[in-house]
């Protein structure tokens, strides 16, 4: 007979949950834009987690387990179904946006020394847009990873990341002309 | 231009997501390039200050001590001997007398989830009458509630004819049942309102049963099956005959 348990299962998932705390944090507060909100998220987020703990399939992604729980939680909050109630989704089909910019950002990264600038850009995107730029970007998830964790199909991480990518350029640009 | 086709492809390329030989292609285009060359490395700058930018928030320490200490196992007390025999004894005769309730039909932790999944059902269902916005895509057309779900879930269902069937469609939304995203769609009959729910089964847990009718508690009656890889829920206090003719017109699509 196995040695599940109670005890053994927390302890399992407190060693492979906790090391993600400060990511998991950092990301509910990017989505929530309020540190207590963001407290509130990831203290769900684990309590959910611990007790589903037993659904998961070990072997299998759990940092996208814990992020898809995360954002599924925050998407039911009342701070989540606003932000998504107020930003129309974007039109996607699959696949990578080919449209090319030719303006090269090189103007951009030379003033991107304004790390507030930055932040606040990637505060005002969409949430649907922040969430897959901090994923890919910050996390450094694949794009497998990102498909998990947002429960989206491939080519539509592709082309809404780009979008995402596209809409901060956008944004930016006017901000370093006026500089 | 020759490079439009690389500069589309620059950001996956960055990214490490490129396949294996069109990424040599690519290292191989970029080495000669010189705009090329410069816009990749103009990308990589940004990417690495959006990173910077992107490690913005940091917990506080008594917040992490407050969900360690909500995750960490509870500490066990130690026990004399003579104790944990006696407790192991009572132990033996517990499963035994478990073993023998439910030896013949199903274990009783089946029992358990599929009970906790037929209450989430019924909650969801009830969660959206009380709602003042029931469906975030009102119509009764289905070729306009079914491309709403595209890119928003991870497959594709149809939706019955139902031009003559006394069934009208009111809309849709999304709904999560155990952390997987589904279509939740909501069918108005004389009055009463009949809740669709359409999961993927691989995400939901195991034995919830092939074609199960359930008369539940609080006057909800709901028929749940599994279809094409699909897990189907139909919910609502209507009479049994208004569930199943629901259900059959989604069976037979």
């Amino acid at each position: 007979m196995g040695m599940s348990g109670p005890a053994p299962q927390s302890d399992a998932f407190e060693a492979l949950a906790m090391p993600l705390f400060d990511q998991l944090y950092n990301f509910a507060h990017w989505l929530t834009q309020n540190r207590e909100e963001a407290e509130d998220l990831v203290q769900e987020t684990y309590t959910k987690a611990l007790k589903g703990f037993c659904s998961f399939q070990l072997g299998t992604n759990f940092r996208a387990w814990m992020y898809r729980i995360l954002r599924n939680t925050f998407l039911t909050s009342r701070s989540g179904l606003a932000a998504t109630s107020t930003v129309p989704l974007d039109t996607e089909v699959d696949g990578p946006v080919l449209a090319v910019e030719n303006q090269t950002p090189e103007a951009i990264l030379m003033q991107l020394s304004s790390s507030q600038l930055l932040q606040d850009a990637i505060s005002a995107l969409p949430v649907h847009f922040r969430e897959i730029l901090l994923l890919c970007e910050v996390e450094e998830m694949s794009y497998q990873e990102i498909a998990e964790t947002l429960s989206i199909p491939m080519g539509t991480v592709m082309s809404r990341l780009a979008r995402a990518r596209k809409t901060l350029r956008d944004r930016l640009r006017p901000q370093f002309q006026k500089g | 231009m020759v490079c439009d086709s690389w500069k589309a492809k620059l950001d996956t390329y960055l990214d490490g997501e490129l396949p294996e030989q069109e990424l040599r292609a690519f290292d191989a285009h970029v080495r000669g390039c010189a705009p090329c060359a410069a816009d990749a490395l103009a990308r990589v700058q940004i990417k690495r200050a959006i990173q910077v930018a992107g490690k913005r928030f940091t917990p506080s320490a008594e917040f992490r001590k407050k969900v360690q200490q909500s995750v960490a196992p509870t500490p066990q007390r130690r026990l004399h001997p003579g104790w944990i025999f006696t407790s192991a004894l009572a132990l033996v005769f517990v499963a035994a007398a478990l073993t023998l309730t439910y030896w013949d039909t199903e274990s009783g932790r089946d029992q358990l989830i599929r009970n906790q999944v037929y209450s989430e059902i019924a909650d969801l269902h009830v969660d959206s009458l009380a709602s003042s916005s029931p469906v975030d895509v009102v119509s009764a057309d289905r070729h306009t509630v079914k491309p709403w779900f595209q890119g928003k879930i991870p497959f594709a269902f149809d939706l019955p004819e139902l031009q003559n069937t006394g069934f009208t469609l009111l809309g849709g939304r999304m709904a999560y049942l155990d952390q997987a995203p589904g279509a939740h769609l909501i069918y108005d009959v004389r009055k009463h309102h009949i809740s669709v729910f359409v999961f993927q089964e691989r995400l939901l847990p195991a034995g919830l049963g092939e074609n199960s009718f359930l008369p539940m508690s609080l006057a909800f009656r709901m028929e749940t099956w599994s279809q094409n890889g699909l897990r189907y829920f139909v919910i609502g206090d209507t009479g049994v005959s208004d569930i199943e003719s629901l259900a059959k017109l989604f069976k037979g699509n």
